[in-house]
């Protein structure tokens, strides 16, 4: 049963080799000449400004948090709608207290104003 | 194609959850809305929600109510823990309004919060299905992350509030890692089918991965419960978090984490019973001693409050440890003393305290005795109980328990419980030292009570001592709860 | 009224919370002893309430017991707040609360201007109170929370001066040998409830039922044993050999206290306790024997001390002890009805000349502080022609004085007579007896002599004092001097309802009322010694008696003669008498040394052995021990707390350790 698996663990056995190996083979076969423009860090051909250390503003931990739980939420309605017929008004009910349950964390959220970007 | 047939609902056990759940919900929503600047109004609903829910969990003693396929009961034992959480609940929002408004806190979440994490509390003493515990216990905690760390303009907030965050995700992880392992040696979450399990294929019972499932549930629990080696977040979370926070902490979710304890371990692993009570016999003489210990040098109030805490826990797994009716009573019992005393002890460092959380030292409390003495007359009836001083309700608490132990054969168990006891006087009068016999400048004029707290203050100093003079009903309704 | 029996006590009870908590708030003295006067005027009213219902009723009947409730049960121990209303307990209540009215009206003024007065009217309640507990109870653990109460009472009233060093050392002195006693009388009682119930599987601590269960007693051995302990107790309340020195102490305290305390009521508990007992000590001729040879010894000793002190409240003191001597002399020789008589008479006369002396104490007092002298005004020497000045004082202090000498016709002839007669003739020690009563002859002549020696220096001859203090001498006011005179009606008719049968025949045939009023109490020991005992109780002659009497007379009436002789016809014969022997004279001043003796012999080794124990053992064994233990925890804790180091990454990590091991240890089973 569990060879079924095993392609699974194939896969993540390449990709451990894969990811070690590079670094292992660069640091051992490769040319080793450090210069200041070589270990700034790549920002995609822009010219880096200040330090890679820098405070995150708090507003973007609020997003991804509020998104994730929205997201379930999500995530929750899908089963309930591919059965809606087969539930029934008792499938409709349940699922009406539980986007209400979320629609009152909803509202504080809004007018607590974690909702503002700026 | 047909409808899918729904099994029979019974809301009635989980009620109380339900219409303190409502409330929370109402209050964070007026919260919102209104907009006046003093939130005292939302501690008054929230105490109107508590009594509402009391009076639902009261009807609810008697015969057990099972619901959601046996996932959740309703047992003498859920309803006896479910008015400790209740109570604590009450307590703690009862001290609560002078500190907020001492510290400049944004106070308006406190109470949603509070009532959502004796939601958690409560879902972990009734749950029969170790996912409705592990929810509950959640729902408890993520509130308390929050709530620790509640005053944000305090630096020891915030440490306490992510100290706690980070130790208790760990905690966690043992624990389900626990509860998985166990689900995969008896294919069942129900702790009354994994029971059934391994009756009817003993062999389970020896197996390494259903032993340390189990281990692994101790683990997780003991976090909760502050036993050592796994309370070291105690005395930083309760130093730093706001004191009516850190007296909820200290009462309900650690009668919370008893609770599920208790049931996880004698409902789903009787056959490993030797073996869990030796090792709760280990974590009960290091958590008596390293929390008596430690908070012989502690001067920090609260800080000190924290290691007793630990050290009272110890107590209760010393009744753990001797797993008969009357130990499992005892722990009822002690759990329901202990909320009064000890948030009634917090309820006077509330009072003494100054903004910015000045004068926390027990050296601050000099000369209170002469300023103040019906303060410190009350204090002393709160220490007095807490070191175990007839007759007060912390001494039939620990006589019970202690009683229990030497009936099931610990009379070592017993004679540690009772030296740490002794050991704890020390630092318990070490206060009353300073109150009455240390001369002081202060003249504490902005100690000043307000209703809430003195009603809370008067709750507490009733029950502690009634407790201690007739504790016969109670134990009789402790004893009641204890068939399950 | 017999329903009310536990008024008597409550009365002086409520006087004490009253006096005790409110007195300091109440300043008016008149209020103050008002509230305690009337307390015991209550329980006097009421205890002759019960007097006269207990007269009409017929004699074997009268005994009622009330219980209260029951105090302790524990097991077969059984103890009741219950009071015993029967003859003996009857004729205590009456002088108990008659002469503790009087002497309360008496406090109230020579108490006047104390400092401290509500003090002293409490504790002279809380007395009251525990003394009435002592001869109501109706158990002998009742009794004895009476008989401390009375020594605690005693310790606080003695030492009432406290500032003055010597009076709390004498209070501490009466306790401590108070206490000596009591370890006797609580043997005694768990000797007597182990035998009964153990033996005989009866247990019971309650008279009555202790009295009815008298024949299970066997004569000897246990009986000995168990009346010895209780004597023992006797010794220490009544001021008996070995046990005495502390009442001679006790006049330090105020001198009202020592005439209720130390002449009419506590001292008379031993006396009581024996009558209580009778039915024990009779099947123990030794217990009897011994009982009989200290009092007659005790009287003969204390009255030679008496003899030479100089210090008139000491000469009643050891007149006290002497006295005592004679009531346990008349217990010992199973003449129990005529050691309460005289304990009642004895009451009157002694009390009357305890309150007369400090109605002249207090006249001197007044008169030497008007010169400004420091002449001492208890000391005789200092006195003189006092009766001109004080004229009520001197006449019932005469009256008291010549019913002590035991003059026919004053109260303390029928019962020091009755005594002397029953130790002659009661054939229970055999020979003995004669020595007995030589014994008791002896000490009556000298009885007679230290008394009237007192008279004389005190009121008569030439005054000491200087012209301008004795002219400041005057009477005392009414307060004091009207109980002296009901004391003194007292000590004259108080004997004759104790009349012996030869003299009531004389008198147109006055029966013995107080001997018949008190039978049914003492007809077990009667019957015991009557049928029991060989050759007990034979007839005697009335030659015989009426000899006796006649010598009891002779004796008294030689002493008051040679008192005279030396002190109003030639005052000088005592003092070459003194220079002619100065040993003994000594000897006799210092108490025979005896206080010296104990001192050498069991204070300073107790007090070394304190010494040794505290600094030796105490300080550092015992502190050593606990202060080390506490040290080492102390330190323990210094250590581990450093064990919290505030970074999660330890407290994980400490986690994951206990993790590891736990599994490690179960895995590896």
């Amino acid at each position: 049963m569990l060879g079924a698996y095993l392609p699974i663990l194939v896969l993540v056995v390449i990709a451990c080799l894969f990811g070690l190996g590079s670094v292992v083979f660069s640091s051992l076969i490769g040319q080793k000449k450090p210069s200041k423009v070589k270990l700034q860090p790549y920002e995609c051909g822009c010219e880096p400004v200040g330090t890679a250390r820098e405070r995150f503003s708090i507003k973007f931990y609020l997003i991804a948090m509020l998104f994730i739980l929205f997201d379930i939420e999500a995530v929750f309605l899908y089963p309930w709608a591919v059965l809606f017929k087969r539930l029934g008004t008792f499938g409709l009910i349940e699922m009406g207290v539980f986007i209400v349950i979320l629609f009152v964390g909803y509202v504080y959220v809004w007018k607590k104003g974690a909702l503002e970007w700026e | 194609m047909e409808t899918i047939a729904i099994p029979a609902i019974n809301l009635a056990p989980i009620m109380p959850e339900i219409i303190l759940s409502c409330i929370a919900m109402l209050l964070l929503l007026v919260n919102v809305f209104v907009p006046s600047e003093s939130k005292g109004y939302l501690g008054v609903l929230s105490l109107v929600g508590l009594v509402a829910t009391a009076a639902s969990v009261v009807s609810g003693w008697g015969q057990p109510v099972a619901a959601f396929g046996g996932a959740v009961q309703l047992d003498n034992f859920a309803v006896f823990f479910k008015l400790i959480f209740i109570c604590s609940a009450a307590l703690a929002i009862l001290i609560s309004d002078k500190y907020v408004v001492r510290e400049e806190i944004n106070h308006g979440e406190l109470y949603p919060l509070i009532l959502f994490a004796t939601v958690g509390m409560m879902l972990m003493a009734c749950g029969m299905d170790l996912m409705v515990i592990f929810l509950g216990l959640e729902v408890l905690s993520i509130s308390l992350y929050v709530l620790a760390g509640f005053n944000r303009g305090s630096l020891k907030s915030n440490e306490a509030g992510l100290k706690y965050f980070l130790l208790g995700a760990f905690s966690t992880g043992f624990l389900l890692y626990g509860m998985a392992l166990t689900y995969g040696a008896t294919g069942s979450t129900k702790i009354g089918n994994i029971a059934g399990f391994v009756a009817t294929n003993p062999q389970v019972a020896t197996n390494s991965l259903f032993v340390v499932g189990m281990l692994l549930i101790a683990v997780g629990f003991s976090f909760k419960t502050a036993a050592a080696p796994f309370h070291m977040w105690t005395p930083d979370v309760y130093e730093g978090a706001p004191t009516p926070i850190t007296a909820f902490m200290s009462a309900g979710p650690k009668a919370a984490a008893f609770a599920a304890f208790i049931r996880v371990m004698i409902v789903a692993f009787p056959t490993l019973k030797h073996d869990w009570t030796d090792l709760l016999w280990i974590l009960a003489v290091l958590t008596m001693t390293v929390g008596n210990i430690i908070a012989l040098s502690q001067d920090n109030i609260k800080r000190m409050l924290a290691y007793s805490s630990i050290a009272h826990a110890g107590y209760a797994l010393v009744g753990f440890t001797a797993c008969n009716p009357e130990g499992v009573a005892g722990i009822l019992f002690y759990m329901l003393s202990y909320t009064f005393m000890n948030i009634g002890a917090f309820a006077v460092i509330v009072l003494i305290g100054k903004k910015g959380e000045a004068n926390g030292n027990v050296q601050d409390f000099a000369g209170l005795g002469q300023k103040r003495p019906l303060l410190a007359a009350i204090l002393c009836v709160f220490l007095f109980s807490l070191a175990g001083i007839p007759p007060t309700a912390g001494f039939v608490g620990k006589f019970y328990l202690f009683s229990a132990a030497i009936k099931s054969g610990y009379i070592w168990l017993a004679i540690i419980g009772v030296l740490n006891s002794a050991a704890s006087v020390y630092y318990y009068l070490r206060v009353m030292v300073y109150m009455y016999f240390k001369p002081s400048e202060e003249d504490f004029d902005w100690v000043g009570m307000t209703p809430a707290i003195a009603v809370c203050l008067l709750l507490c100093v009733a029950t502690t001592l009634v407790l201690g003079v007739v504790p016969g009903t109670v134990l009789e309704l402790a004893q009641k709860a204890v068939q399950f | 009224m017999l329903e009310y029996v536990w008024l008597i006590p409550l009365f002086p009870l409520i006087g004490v919370l009253i006096n005790g908590l409110f007195g300091k708030k109440i300043k008016n003295e008149a209020v103050i002893g008002g509230i305690a006067t009337l307390a015991v005027v209550g329980s006097f009213v009421v205890a002759c309430g019960i007097l006269f219902q207990l007269i009409s009723m017929p004699g074997e009947e009268r005994h009622f017991e009330k219980t209260i409730f029951t105090w302790i049960q524990s097991g077969t121990f059984k103890a009741d707040i219950g009071f015993l209303v029967d003859p003996l307990s009857a004729v205590m209540l009456m002088v108990v609360t008659g002469v503790g009215s009087l002497i309360h009206l008496y406090s109230i003024g020579y108490m006047h201007g104390e400092e401290g007065f509500y003090r002293y009217f409490t504790y002279l309640n809380l007395f009251t109170f525990s003394m009435l507990l002592l001869v109501s109870g109706n158990n002998l653990l009742l009794m004895f929370v009476g008989w401390e109460g009375v020594g605690l009472c005693s310790y606080l009233l003695i030492g009432y001066y406290f500032h003055k060093k010597s009076a709390g050392d004498a209070g501490k002195k009466a306790f401590v040998m108070n206490r000596v006693g009591d370890f006797g009388f609580l043997l005694g009682l768990f000797t007597m409830w182990w035998f009964l119930g153990h033996n005989y599987n009866v247990w019971t601590i309650n008279f009555r039922e202790l009295a009815s269960h008298a024949d299970l007693i066997p004569a000897g051995g246990v009986a000995t044993a168990i009346g010895l302990f209780f004597f023992l107790g006797a010794t220490g309340k009544s001021a008996q050999i070995p046990l005495y020195t502390w009442l001679p102490d006790a006049m330090e305290g105020p001198t009202p206290v020592s005439a209720l305390i130390h002449a009419a009521t506590m001292v008379t508990a031993g006396v009581y306790m024996i009558g209580r007992m009778n039915f024990v000590y009779i099947k123990s001729p030794t217990a009897l024997l011994v009982v009989a040879c200290v009092g007659g010894a005790t009287a003969l000793f204390a009255a030679t001390i008496g003899t030479a002190q100089n210090d008139i409240k000491r000469v009643l003191a050891y007149s006290t002890v002497s006295q005592l001597g004679y009531m346990f002399l008349a217990m010992g020789v199973g003449a129990f009805t005529a050691g309460i008589f005289h304990l009642m008479t004895h009451a009157f006369f002694k009390a009357c000349l305890f309150l007369g002396s400090g109605s002249v104490i207090h006249a001197m007092h007044h008169a030497l502080h008007h010169v400004h002298s420091d002449a001492d005004p208890q000391d005789m020497r200092n006195m003189g022609g006092l009766r001109k000045k004080m004229p009520i004082t001197f006449l019932t202090f005469l009256i008291a004085t010549i019913a002590i000498a035991g003059i026919p016709g004053f109260a303390g002839f029928f019962s020091k007579d009755e005594i002397l007669w029953q130790a002659f003739s009661n054939p229970l020690h055999g020979e003995v007896n004669i020595v007995l009563w030589a014994f008791g002859a002896v000490a009556a002549l000298l009885t007679a002599f230290y008394m009237f020696r007192l008279v004389f220096m005190t009121f008569f001859g030439e005054t000491k004092l200087s012209e301008k203090a004795y002219h400041h001498l005057h009477e005392s006011p009414a307060v004091i001097t009207i109980p002296l005179i009901c004391l003194a009606i007292l000590s004259v008719l108080g004997g004759y309802i104790g009349m012996p049968k030869l003299l009531g025949e004389v008198l147109g045939g006055m029966p013995n009322y107080f001997e018949h009023w008190l039978e049914p109490v003492f007809a077990y020991s009667n019957n015991y010694m009557a049928h029991s005992l060989p050759g007990a109780h034979g007839e005697h002659s009335p030659a015989l008696e009426w000899g006796l009497m006649g010598v009891s007379v002779l004796i008294a009436c030689c002493g008051i003669a040679f008192a005279y002789a030396l002190y109003i016809v030639s005052p000088t014969i005592p003092e070459k008498f003194t220079s002619a022997f100065p040993a003994l004279h000594r000897a006799v001043y210092k108490k025979w040394y005896v206080d010296e003796i104990y001192d050498f012999c069991f204070v300073n080794p107790c007090k070394a052995l304190g010494g040794f124990l505290w600094k030796g053992f105490d300080v550092v064994v015992v502190d050593g021990i606990v202060n080390g233990v506490a040290g080492i925890v102390k330190g323990f804790s210094g250590i581990l707390r450093y064990s919290q180091t505030g970074y999660v990454h330890n407290y994980a990590y400490g986690m994951v350790l206990g993790t590891v091991v736990i599994v490690a240890v179960y895995v590896f089973r």
